[in-house]
């Protein structure tokens, strides 16, 4: 087949026209094929509220309970420990909980919570996702000795936070450990994943 | 013999099969100067069949189901004939994959074996190695143990860090779920016995062609194709079946024996090749007291937890990770010295390949041991020399004093 004094213009539109074609119909093929891997509708639907019964919950102990797959503790915090916390305040990230993304807002400032002495919290390290260990006893020699006045240490990458869930400066995680929505449905019931004022779904 | 000759015959005018033999075995003609460091990567092949074989093996009893996960690869250890040999050839083979493949690596960097025409190879490698890692991790997640769970987790949380509201959705759709789940454990089981493979197979596939198109470098870098007798083979070449085939059958032989000696032996390697956390079945509630990667994931871990959290985010820690790989692989155009083997080069390209596989090593014991104090300041140090091996070449190996190359192969 001759090609000379062949106006090629026309065949080079329509040879990129039909590629264009062909690349925006396998972008829409890849759709279902990207979709398929969401969590499935299932899985959005497991993430039912937990209720936690705090009654036989001793001061200073902490319950732990599975809510969307991941641990969240209930800490009682004694007296002790709630002084405490206004003296790390210049040890801390962000110990007056600014980031807005890591709690409600109907928990606030110091304490992160709406009763002082319940702690509630996801037991996820905000770095990268291990579950760190609960460290109540006071001056830890392991973790900074006299001066560590009780919370939690992540074993995988070193981060520790206080009773409060707050990070302390220095550590891999960038932020204070999440407070998932939460209401007290008496004294001694609270049930995680709904915020207060809100009914069961 | 006569009729498997006309059988052959007959084969030949349908299908390239006497031509394909010539080609890649018996008129592939390699450089007649090998030695020790030329034999990993016909044992990387070796245990890519074994990894296969064992593998579709494993599957006829494994469940990939978060309820029954762990309880089947019990199963197959007890229960099934030979279900532990499989189970152990496939672990320790994992591991040996990685010693071999390192080797295979280390090899590259003394002689020069990225450096042109060898470009392709050396990337084409370099996706091996990196489809590699995507395998031993995914498979990692299956017997479901509290490392699989706890790894995965951490892992597939280094994609959560992506800033611009795309990691939280990224890391969710990786997981199919909000956490480490079955959903996840399916798709895992899934990426490890066909997608992985898949692109595994292909990518050895080109590897293997790109290096024959090219033909084989040796410890002189010496390019052998540029002095031909009069027959047209190169002088210092000899045909790969069948010299190296019987070279290489006495490296697997040697090989074997190391490779029995952990695998009936010493399984688990104190640690090193199964780790004691992943004989308890996951539990989403509580972390292992010391949670670490395998082995030969520790240089990049290391790296990971040196970079501290900026502008509250622990991004720049997996960019640095991510970098530690890349950069190897332009490799070839870092690289500025007119020669290939580190035979011709000079003291300071010694020196700093040294710097660098010390740093490589000691950021793997590191990534062994606890977060914190002097093992963090330690990681620092040696990911900055890391780098500064790969951000430097380029001004060392052009300064470097070469000695001469000659022109055809030596001892």
């Amino acid at each position: 087949m001759s090609t000379d004094g062949l106006d090629k213009s026309k065949r080079r539109f329509l040879t990129a026209a039909t590629s264009v074609v062909g690349a925006v119909g396998a972008g829409f093929v890849a759709v279902p094929f990207v979709l398929n891997m969401q969590p499935s509708e299932r899985a959005k639907a497991a993430g039912a509220p937990v209720e936690i019964d705090i009654s036989k919950l001793e001061p200073g102990m902490k319950v732990t309970s599975l809510w969307r797959g991941k641990p969240v503790w209930v800490v009682r915090r004694t007296k002790q420990n709630l002084d405490d916390l206004q003296k790390l305040q210049d040890k801390l990230q962000d110990p007056d909980s600014t980031v807005t993304s890591q709690q409600p807002e109907y928990v606030k400032g110091i304490s992160r919570s709406i009763k002082p002495e319940y702690m509630v919290m996801e037991g996820i390290c905000t770095h990268l996702g291990c579950s760190p260990t609960h460290r109540p006893e006071l001056g830890a020699p392991d973790l900074g000795g006299p001066e560590w006045l009780g919370g939690f240490f992540c074993p995988c990458h070193g981060s520790r936070f206080d009773l409060s869930g707050r990070v302390y400066a220095g550590a891999p995680a960038p932020t204070n450990l999440k407070v998932p929505p939460h209401k007290y449905l008496s004294d001694t019931k609270i049930i995680i994943g709904i915020n207060p004022g809100e009914g069961v779904a | 013999m006569n009729m498997l000759t006309s059988l052959l015959g007959w084969i030949d005018d349908r299908f390239p099969l006497s031509k394909m033999w010539k080609e890649h075995l018996s008129e592939y003609y390699a450089p007649k100067n090998f030695n020790f460091w030329y034999f990993f990567g016909s044992l990387a092949l070796l245990i890519l069949v074994n990894q296969i074989v064992t593998g579709i093996f494993l599957t006829m009893n494994y469940k990939p189901d978060a309820e029954l996960a762990f309880a089947s690869v019990e199963y197959i250890m007890r229960d099934v004939d030979y279900g532990w040999l499989m189970r152990y050839l496939h672990s320790t083979g994992a591991s040996a994959f990685f010693v071999v493949i390192y080797l295979h690596m280390y090899r590259g960097l003394m002689y020069g074996s990225y450096k042109k025409p060898r470009e392709l190879i050396w990337i084409f490698g370099m996706l091996v190695y990196l489809a590699l890692m995507a395998e031993a991790f995914l498979g990692y997640l299956l017997p479901w143990g509290q490392m699989s769970y706890w790894g995965a987790q951490v892992i597939v949380n280094l994609f959560a860090a992506v800033p611009f509201g795309i990691g939280e959705p990224l890391s969710e759709w990786i997981r199919g779920d909000y956490v480490i789940s079955d959903a996840t454990l399916n798709r895992f089981f899934a990426f490890h016995v066909i997608a992985v493979p898949l692109v595994l197979l292909g990518l050895v596939v080109a590897h293997i062609i790109a290096l024959h198109e090219v033909g084989s470098n040796n410890p002189d870098g010496v390019e052998i194709k540029k002095n031909k007798g009069p027959d047209g083979k190169p002088v210092d070449g000899i045909p790969f079946h069948p010299y190296y085939t019987v070279k290489d059958i006495v490296g697997v032989a040697v090989f074997l024996f190391f490779f029995s000696v952990v695998l009936f032996y010493m399984p688990e390697l104190g640690g090193w090749f199964l780790e004691a956390d992943n004989f308890v079945p996951a539990n989403p509630l509580k972390t292992p007291e010391h949670i670490v990667p395998l082995w030969y994931f520790t240089p990049f871990y290391a790296i990971l937890r040196a970079v501290p959290p900026m502008l509250d985010s622990q991004f720049p820690g997996v960019i640095a990770m991510g970098a530690a790989i890349v950069f190897l692989f332009f490799l070839p155009w870092l690289d500025r010295s007119p020669v290939k083997s580190i035979r011709y080069r000079g003291g300071l390209y010694k020196a700093m390949l040294t710097m660098f596989i010390i740093s490589f090593i000691t950021l793997g014991w590191l990534g062994t041991q606890p977060a914190g104090g002097i093992y963090l300041i330690l990681s620092q140090i040696f990911s900055v020399l890391y780098f500064v091996f790969f951000i430097t070449m380029p001004w060392f190996t052009k300064v470097d004093k070469t000695k001469p190359v000659p022109e055809r192969v030596t001892k």
